[in-house]
């Protein structure tokens, strides 16, 4: 198992500068602990994995990354900048999608533009170029209810590219749609990470999913929540997407994150 | 509906309740109802009459008013409201309890508050319309999906531009619901307040009609009221139905 370096190794050979790094984050809500004392750093241009049970905290630590929730201590800082709140440099994608139900895909998709305050003309125009690399043109003036599932989550993403975000941060964003919906959209991550040079963090259920997508998955245990271990697969994907599930790497790397995880499952 | 294999038009059983009227009021029962016929015909001379266009423009100010205020202040507290727990806390008990509250009998207060003039009349109207239009937005923008907020926050939107680009529309359909049954509220208020604070426009009417027992005067002002309180309230109905698309999928 060459390929899987514990946490503390990884943080010394990392040869990329860091676009995201959380330090000595604590989380309580009343008396609860949702997270304790995480540490994760984030490296520029890839795509990093939180994966772990559910109530291990990695939707709460993406929201901390986010700007939407508070740390009850430690600090989140974006490119050396400290993050106190939601800012242009982090966009999200919503588990739920999140689209406004009464507006169409292009006001849907022009939203975090119109928030920063650009004109109707220059944001419907930039909006119109995401939409057509989801893959939506046509859908320009429909609302969400006439989409499907997947449709409408790529109206999420399309909204999250058009702020030209450094960060994105992405919150199950598949797990509200059909499987071979999710395999196409697994695959357009891929070209994504490689042609946009953004920092992806990426929360996911799912064991598969994780090791398919990313550069580096952090597995995050419950009570207390903690970073278990970092693994950074070698580079299997560059064998082509067709070859990943294939792969013994990839098998391998499935296998041991479930059997470090088999024992958290109820 | 069918009968006989053919299909009615809507609301034709006015048709049938419009022969009884006329039946009785042939048969001379009561001078209380006159026949419809002799009605309709007075409601037409009425209409022309410079008294019916004075009482009609004064009570659609006073009405106008009145709805303006009590949607503008109603939409903007029942916000607040559903978005801040201090708020509602503090506020909710005040509004249920003047919903249900016989607010005819705050009339008077009112007079010795704003004076005997169209200000009080305003405010009654408002008076009657506001609670229920707070009481369904804050219902409306209770149910507003959080994660519709965290976006708006994600994307960086201030409370101000969040209340008016999500908040707002989220509640629509509730907004909307609250308000037709504020307007027809409203239409109670506006004659209430006509007839106990100053006797002015409809409210005149209906004193000076009833007064010197002239019936099919009455009923014909009675049916006007009732035409524009119903056509009001079906062109909300028409609005709501128009949002209802999204109201299942927020």
């Amino acid at each position: 198992m060459s390929q899987i370096k514990n946490s503390d190794e990884d943080v010394q050979n990392m040869e990329k500068p860091i676009a995201v790094s959380v330090q000595n984050i604590s989380k309580n809500y009343e008396d609860v602990e949702a997270l304790k004392n995480m540490s994760l750093n984030f490296p520029k241009g890839e795509l990093t994995s939180l994966l772990g049970p559910s109530g291990c905290g990695k939707t709460t630590l993406l929201k901390i990354i986010a700007g939407l929730l508070e740390p009850s201590s430690g600090s989140v800082s974006v490119n050396g900048r400290q993050v106190t709140g939601p800012g242009a440099d982090r966009a999200f994608v919503f588990q739920d999608f999140a689209l406004m139900p009464w507006a169409s895909v292009l006001q849907n998709v022009s939203f975090g533009l119109e928030m920063r305050g650009m004109n109707k003309n220059e944001r419907e125009s930039i909006a119109q170029n995401y939409i057509e690399e989801v893959g939506l043109q046509g859908f320009e003036n429909s609302f969400p209810h006439e989409l499907s599932g997947g449709m409408r989550q790529r109206v999420g993403l399309a909204r999250a590219l058009a702020v030209d975000a450094d960060v994105l941060l992405m919150d199950e964003p598949f797990s509200a749609v059909d499987e071979q919906t999710r395999r196409k959209f697994q695959e357009d991550l891929l070209q994504l990470v490689a042609n946009k040079n953004k920092t992806f963090i990426f929360v996911t259920h799912s064991i598969e999913e994780a090791v398919y997508v990313s550069d580096q998955i952090a597995i995050l245990l419950p009570r207390p929540s903690r970073v278990s271990e970092i693994i950074r697969p070698s580079n299997f994907r560059a064998k082509g997407v067709d070859a990943i599930r294939r792969d013994p790497e990839y098998l391998d790397i499935v296998d041991n994150i479930w059997n470090s995880l088999r024992s958290y499952v109820e | 509906m069918y009968l006989f294999g053919y299909r009615l038009p809507g609301m034709s059983s006015l048709i049938l309740w419009g022969a009884l009227w006329e039946l009785i009021g042939q048969a001379k029962i009561t001078f209380f109802i006159p026949p419809l016929s002799k009605v309709l015909s007075t409601l037409y001379e009425v209409l022309g009459t410079s008294a019916f266009q004075n009482a009609l423009k004064e009570t659609a100010y006073a009405f106008c008013f009145g709805v303006f205020y009590a949607v503008v202040i109603g939409i903007t507290v029942g916000i607040l409201m559903g978005k801040n727990r201090l708020i509602d806390e503090l506020l909710l008990p005040w509004v249920n309890v003047f919903l249900s509250a016989p607010l005819t009998a705050l009339v008077p207060v009112l007079m010795v508050l704003f004076g005997f003039g169209m200000k009080s009349i305003i405010i009654t109207t408002s008076l009657f319309a506001v609670w229920i239009i707070i009481l369904n937005t804050r219902a409306g923008v209770k149910q507003i999906n959080r994660s519709l907020v965290e976006m708006a926050t994600s994307f960086g939107a201030t409370p101000l531009k969040a209340f008016v680009k999500i908040y707002f529309w989220a509640a629509l359909p509730e907004i909307l619901g609250g308000v037709r049954i504020g307007i027809i509220r409203a239409v109670k208020g506006v004659i209430i307040g006509q007839l106990l604070i100053s006797i002015v426009g409809f409210g005149a009417l209906f004193e000076l009609y009833s007064a010197n027992f002239l019936m099919s005067h009455f009923w014909a002002v009675l049916i006007v009221l009732f035409a524009l309180a119903f056509s009001i309230s079906e062109f909300l109905a028409y609005l709501e139905r128009r949002v209802s698309y999204y109201a299942t999928k927020r």
